[in-house]
């Protein structure tokens, strides 16, 4: 036997056995008691509409929220490590250090129990979600933005300056542009990291106008006793996220012809 | 020619680190001159070019533009480099902007002109480099030549007193260096105040009104070109010359 033909043996036994193991399983797993706990079709049907009106629109509306303040925050602290000025550098990089390393739910709570506290107020309950997921998406989207603007050959800002725009000028006009071109990638992952994070917001509290997806379909999963809930939002969530993926990469596509 | 030089430097020092670039550099460009640096790469030419409109920090000398000096801490220096264009090896055209926003975006920033003035303008320049028809492209989509004759236009859609070129065609495929040469001796013949750091020998000796020859961070020798470039004084002019010959 050669050694090609042994290797090729050999492959063909593993995906064999492979194929067995999962026939195995498939033929032991109980169908039916499987069916009726997840595929319940008259529990699905009970979550619509309002598994779309509320608690789908709420997950998209707090993603936009935060997505926008994460993105705004974030832009200020790119500039601020970039800065001449040693102790915005220093600000920018605790801040990024401090809220990449901790879990989002954490940073959540902390904003939920520290606001009513410090203000003697409760604040709206967007205001919360905003603050609470944009402080975390700032700290990741900060580092994507410094890397974009360093990207930015050094050539356009003396461009940009010898025609007599200031640092500022020609950073709003010139540079900030081309580095979100750079970076439309790794921001389209942050968003849907994002999406997917706007399911530790229950920590908040909710009110059944508030749920987003995942704590509604935990709220009929617990009422019911039944996981189908968690197929149907996990469905709602894919309904969202693989559309957008595929809308920027149009987008970035027709961005790449212009260049 | 005017009293005031449009350019005028003394005593001009620069390090990088341990690197000695430029030397004390005496220098000067009058109204309506042309002038080409030429001289060994490492000599300090682009330097001396590039601390002209202080994208590059002096060390220790003086810059006077038009009689302002430009070091002085108290200077509008992006009022001053607005007044000096400049053209690059690499062009450096703003590539997320039609050729027409790539020329209108610092007049309508900078000198605050309206949308229809600044787009006659460049018009007008884009006329002038012979590419009226390209408004619309966008860089990536052009030449080589042709992104050069776009910067030089969109320097000059600031109307500046000056230009300054720093080895305009050497990032060019050979047979695209001509149609650069050609907007630039245009521009010369229109009266313009250049300072041009080139290799190219034969446009130095036609065009310019006065070459200067640096070497080692210091002005070795200049003149009117067909001296300095036909009969130089200094035996390092010399050697430079047989070598790029």
């Amino acid at each position: 036997m050669t050694r090609r033909q042994r290797q090729r043996l050999l492959r063909g036994a593993l995906y064999a056995s492979a194929v067995l193991v999962v026939l195995a399983l498939v033929a032991v797993a109980d169908w039916e008691l499987l069916r009726r706990n997840f595929l319940d079709v008259d529990i699905a049907a009970e979550m619509f509409p309002d598994v779309l009106l509320v608690a789908a629109r709420n997950t998209i509306l707090y993603t936009a929220l935060a997505f926008t303040f994460g993105l705004a925050l974030g832009l200020v602290l790119a500039l601020m490590r970039l800065s001449s000025i040693a102790p915005y550098r220093w600000f920018a990089t605790a801040y990024i250090e401090v809220f990449r390393g901790l879990p989002a739910l954490l940073t959540i709570f902390l904003v939920g129990f520290g606001i009513p506290i410090a203000f003697q107020t409760r604040w709206p309950v967007l205001a919360q979600i905003t603050l609470g997921l944009g402080i975390v998406a700032a700290a990741y989207m900060a580092e994507t933005i410094r890397a974009g603007i360093e990207a930015v050959p050094r050539g356009q800002m003396e461009a940009a300056r010898s025609l007599g725009m200031s640092r500022g000028r020609a950073m709003a006009s010139i540079v900030i542009p081309q580095g979100f071109r750079i970076i439309v990638p790794p921001l389209t992952n942050e968003l849907v990291l994002l999406i997917k994070d706007t399911s530790l917001l229950f920590v908040l509290g909710t009110t059944p106008a508030t749920k987003e997806l995942t704590k509604f379909g935990r709220d009929v999963l617990t009422s019911r006793a039944n996981a189908t809930p968690l197929i149907v939002v996990g469905a709602v969530y894919l309904l969202i996220t693989i559309p957008l993926t595929q809308v920027v990469a149009v987008l970035e596509r027709r961005n790449a012809r212009s260049r | 020619m005017s009293a005031v030089p449009a350019i005028r430097v003394e005593g001009l020092q620069k390090s990088f680190g341990a690197n000695h670039v430029l030397r004390g550099i005496d220098f000067r460009v009058d109204v309506g001159e042309v002038v080409c640096v030429i001289g060994p790469s490492g000599s300090g030419k682009s330097t001396l070019l590039r601390c002209v409109n202080r994208l590059e920090e002096a060390d220790d000398g003086s810059i006077l533009i038009e009689g302002e000096d430009i070091r002085d801490p108290d200077a509008d220096v992006d009022l001053l480099r607005s007044r000096i264009g400049m053209v690059f090896q690499s062009f450096n055209l703003f590539p997320h902007l039609s050729v027409l926003r790539n020329l209108t975006i610092a007049q309508r920033r900078v000198r605050r002109r309206g949308r229809d003035g600044a787009d006659r303008v460049a018009r007008e320049n884009l006329a002038r480099v012979g590419l009226a028809e390209k408004a619309d492209a966008y860089p990536a989509h052009l030449s080589g030549g042709q992104q050069q004759r776009v910067a030089i236009a969109r320097a000059l859609s600031m109307e500046p007193d000056m230009m300054l070129f720093d080895e305009p065609t050497s990032a060019l495929d050979p047979e695209l260096v001509g149609e650069v040469l050609a907007v630039m001796r245009d521009l010369a013949r229109d009266g313009m105040t250049m300072m041009i750091v080139t290799h190219e020998m034969g446009f130095a000796r036609e065009v310019a009104d006065r070459v200067v020859f640096m070497d080692g961070g210091v002005v070795v020798e200049e003149g009117p070109p067909d001296r300095v470039l036909g009969d130089p004084a200094h035996e390092r002019t010399r050697r430079f010359l047989q070598m790029v010959r």
